[in-house]
């Protein structure tokens, strides 16, 4: 048997390696970044394929089609890409799935390298799609194979919903046998892949006919446990609620009856045998209260439920040994008596020094320096730290893409000068859709592309396409030429870049400008590997 | 027995090399490992940790809980004393001496080392100064493993091990200088 030491995101990817995994796609993102690095670097020697996408959407409808043709595949993202794919997604729940097809969706709670910490379990339930939610590096593993034979037994998406704690956790893993991968096999289900009304219609009643089963196997699963010690107290826990609830037992009186659910939909029988055998429950789960309020659902009124709602278990953050200990109304741990507080100071991430953004964000600045009403949008991306001083130069950040058809809105109501900022990953991603918009219009403002030639903020994959392709995009796409600048962002550049900054917002209609410069970090990663 | 530590410093330290390399001499001495840590924003010249864990006992959580660490390792000082709710009481703090002062408003050094020595059993050290006498300043993390060495339930040839096999791929003389510079922290640590 083989033993390996492995992030939680590696021990999916080589769980899906070793389940025949044939085609892997996803968009990086904190923190499921490692999942898609170690499937690129593992995909020649095993013969499949892994790449990253232009953004999630396109990752999920790439892997639609492998599934279609037979083919195991995997999609990778962080939790709010699962927003950006949603329309493929939750569609896709009532295709007939052929190859197995599992999602992997990165949680981050606590927001660690995120701007929300929205819960994949709720998305999952509103789609009716089952989900798999690993406690340890090894249920990683283990979860990720089994979601692939339940995609393929019921023929729907599987989720695999991991968070930072697990995804960015090393532990050993023992890995099980390698499965072949699916022949080339397309789908025979001449109405399973068409959503028309009348087709749509007949798939819908099928997934619910399905769901019952997804109910049925729940209760089977053995992810979910039931243990019941005749205690007053019944508690219920999710993902690494589980463990940090676990570290604290030592420290009760008597061990309490507890369910923990790791596969969902929520198994309701065992809910439901919990219930009765207990005075009250407690439901400790990393993320939103998901299973709370189903049990509300569930139960209807009567015994008292604890949790995120009535403010027993904390609502926002993540959960940790600390907090989960609380709950459970044990006193903290002590702990040494010396008290620091009075010499630390917080300490936040900054641009590297000589990052291209600094010098782009420097002449904004000083071209709108006599500007009383200008706006600047912004976008996701270590330029983001252009929120930050010393540049405190940029005023919005929101989702990927925004900042294009934030500053076309602004300007069409009437504020003005509008410059967007805007990364060239996060650009292709989904600013260029917007830019569309805003040709069509002309709108008054200037687009700023921080083409940098690499998705900086999750580590230097390369961006989709090279740096000299920017500039025909957005004439291909309609910039007038003359209004298509380029600037190359170092400090001795600044006075002409701020020239070219002003002429263009000068320029009452729309203006594109292309910061072009090589990030840093990933030059000194490409010099390395020449060396 | 369960060994706790938090590992931390400023992006770019090395503070997941340091948390690699006892993570790796841990696994062969057969000891059950789980080893949190956080990539991503933060690791641009901001704060970085690791949560540590290594024993024979099932380890059922990523995270170390407050008032349980044994250790805190740390590359900077200001940092080591930004997780101390994490130490338990006799628990020990080891960190480079050197600050990074990468923020305008960094404290007053010499009031970081007076706290730093109100913990019983502190220890505070020149870990670039003795990397850069081993050979190469980088090599600080490594002098900081050695300080902890003789705190870790671990055997200093498993530490060595796992520090050769690191640096295996990047030639001798570089597997050379981080030895030296484990062997430099050891010494300080302990002369004999
Ligand atoms: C929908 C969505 N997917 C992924 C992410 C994670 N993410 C944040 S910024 C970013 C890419 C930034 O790349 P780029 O625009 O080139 O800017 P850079 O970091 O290089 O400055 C990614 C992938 C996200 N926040 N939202
Ligand atoms: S990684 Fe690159 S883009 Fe990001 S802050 Fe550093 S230099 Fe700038």
């Amino acid at each position: 048997m083989i033993e390996r030491v492995l992030l939680g995101d590696e021990a999916l990817a080589q769980a899906a390696v070793d389940a025949g995994l044939s085609c892997a796609y996803g968009y990086p993102g904190t923190p499921s970044t490692e999942v898609m690095e170690y499937l690129i670097a593992a995909s020649e020697a095993n013969g499949f394929k892994a790449m990253w996408c232009t953004n999630e959407k396109t990752a999920y409808e790439e892997a639609l089609g492998a599934s279609l043709a037979g083919k195991r595949a995997l999609i990778t993202m962080k939790h709010v890409g699962l927003n950006a794919s949603a329309d493929a997604f939750v569609n896709s729940a009532l295709l007939s799935i052929n190859g197995g097809l599992v999602v992997c969706v990165a949680d981050d709670p606590g927001m660690h390298s995120s701007q929300n910490e929205q819960d994949t379990r709720a998305l999952a339930a509103f789609a009716k799609v089952p989900v798999f939610e690993p406690v340890s590096q090894q249920e990683v593993y283990d979860m990720t194979r089994e979601a692939f034979e339940v995609s393929e037994r019921f023929g729907v998406p599987v989720i695999l919903r991991m968070v930072t704690r697990i995804a960015h956790s090393r532990a050993s893993v023992r890995l099980s046998e390698k499965r072949p991968q699916n022949g080339l096999n397309k789908s025979s289900d001449k109405t399973g892949w068409m959503l028309l009304p009348a087709t749509a219609k007949r798939n819908w009643a099928r997934l619910l006919e399905k769901e019952k089963q997804f109910h049925s196997y729940s209760e089977e699963s053995k992810y979910n446990t039931l243990k019941l010690t005749g205690s007053k107290i019944g508690v219920i826990t999710g993902g690494l609620g589980g463990n940090y609830f676990r570290e604290n037992t030592g420290d009760l009186p008597q061990e309490l009856s507890r369910l923990h659910i790791g596969f969902y939909p929520i198994p309701a029988e065992k809910v439901r045998r919990l219930y009765e055998s207990v005075d009250e429950i407690l439901v400790i789960e990393e993320g939103y209260p998901v299973i709370e309020e189903q049990l509300r659902g569930l139960l209807g009124p009567g015994k008292p439920i604890h949790g995120k709602l009535d403010g027993t278990v904390v609502r926002t953050g993540e959960l940790t040994p600390d907090n989960v200990r609380a709950a459970l109304a044990l006193p903290p741990r002590p702990c040494g008596s010396v008290n620091a507080s009075d010499v630390i100071v917080p300490r936040p991430p900054a641009l590297c020094k000589g990052c291209p953004h600094a010098d782009t964000f420097a002449a904004v600045k000083a071209a709108l320096a006599e500007q009383p009403q200008s706006l600047v949008t912004s976008d996701i991306g270590c330029y983001s730290l252009g929120a930050l001083p010393p540049h405190s130069a940029i005023e919005t950040i929101v989702c990927m893409g925004a900042s294009v058809g934030m500053a076309k809105g602004a300007a069409e109501a009437g504020l003005y000068p509008v410059v967007a900022t805007i990364g060239d990953s996060t650009f292709l991603h989904s600013g260029m859709t917007a830019l569309i918009d805003c040709i069509q219009n002309n709108t008054d403002m200037t687009l700023i592309i921080l083409d940098n030639s690499t998705v900086g903020m999750t580590g230097g994959q390369p961006t989709m396409i090279p740096s000299s392709r920017f500039e025909p995009l957005v004439r291909g796409l309609g910039v007038d030429p003359e209004h298509i600048r380029t600037i190359v962002p170092l400090p001795q550049q600044h006075d002409k870049n701020t020239a070219i900054i002003k002429e263009e917002i000068e320029h009452r209609g729309l203006s594109v400008i292309l910061a072009v410069r090589e990030c840093i970090e990933t030059a000194k990663r490409r010099a390395r590997k020449t060396k | 027995m369960i060994c706790n530590m938090i590992l931390c410093g400023v992006g770019g330290q090395g503070v997941l090399s340091l948390a690699a390399i006892i993570a790796k001499a841990s696994l062969s001495a057969h000891l059950n490992v789980r080893q949190s840590e956080v990539h991503g924003m933060s690791q641009r010249g901001g704060e970085v940790s690791s949560h540590l864990r290594i024993g024979d006992e099932e380890i059922v959580g990523d995270l170390v809980p407050s008032g349980t660490a044994d250790l805190i390792i740390s590359m900077e000082p200001m940092e080591s004393l930004r997780y101390l709710n994490y130490l338990k009481p006799n628990g020990i703090v080891i960190t480079a001496s050197e600050p990074v002062k990468n923020i305008s408003n960094y404290p007053d050094v010499n009031a970081v080392y007076a706290k730093i020595a109100e913990i019983p059993g502190s220890i505070c050290l020149e870990a670039e100064s003795l990397a850069e006498a081993a050979g190469s300043r980088r090599a600080s993390n490594m002098v900081l493993i050695g300080a902890a060495s003789s705190f870790l339930p671990l055997e200093t040839d498993g530490l060595q091990n796992a520090i050769r096999e690191t640096f295996a791929s990047k030639g001798e003389s570089i597997v050379e200088t981080n030895l030296k510079a484990f062997d430099a922290g050891r010494r300080f640590q302990n002369p004999n």
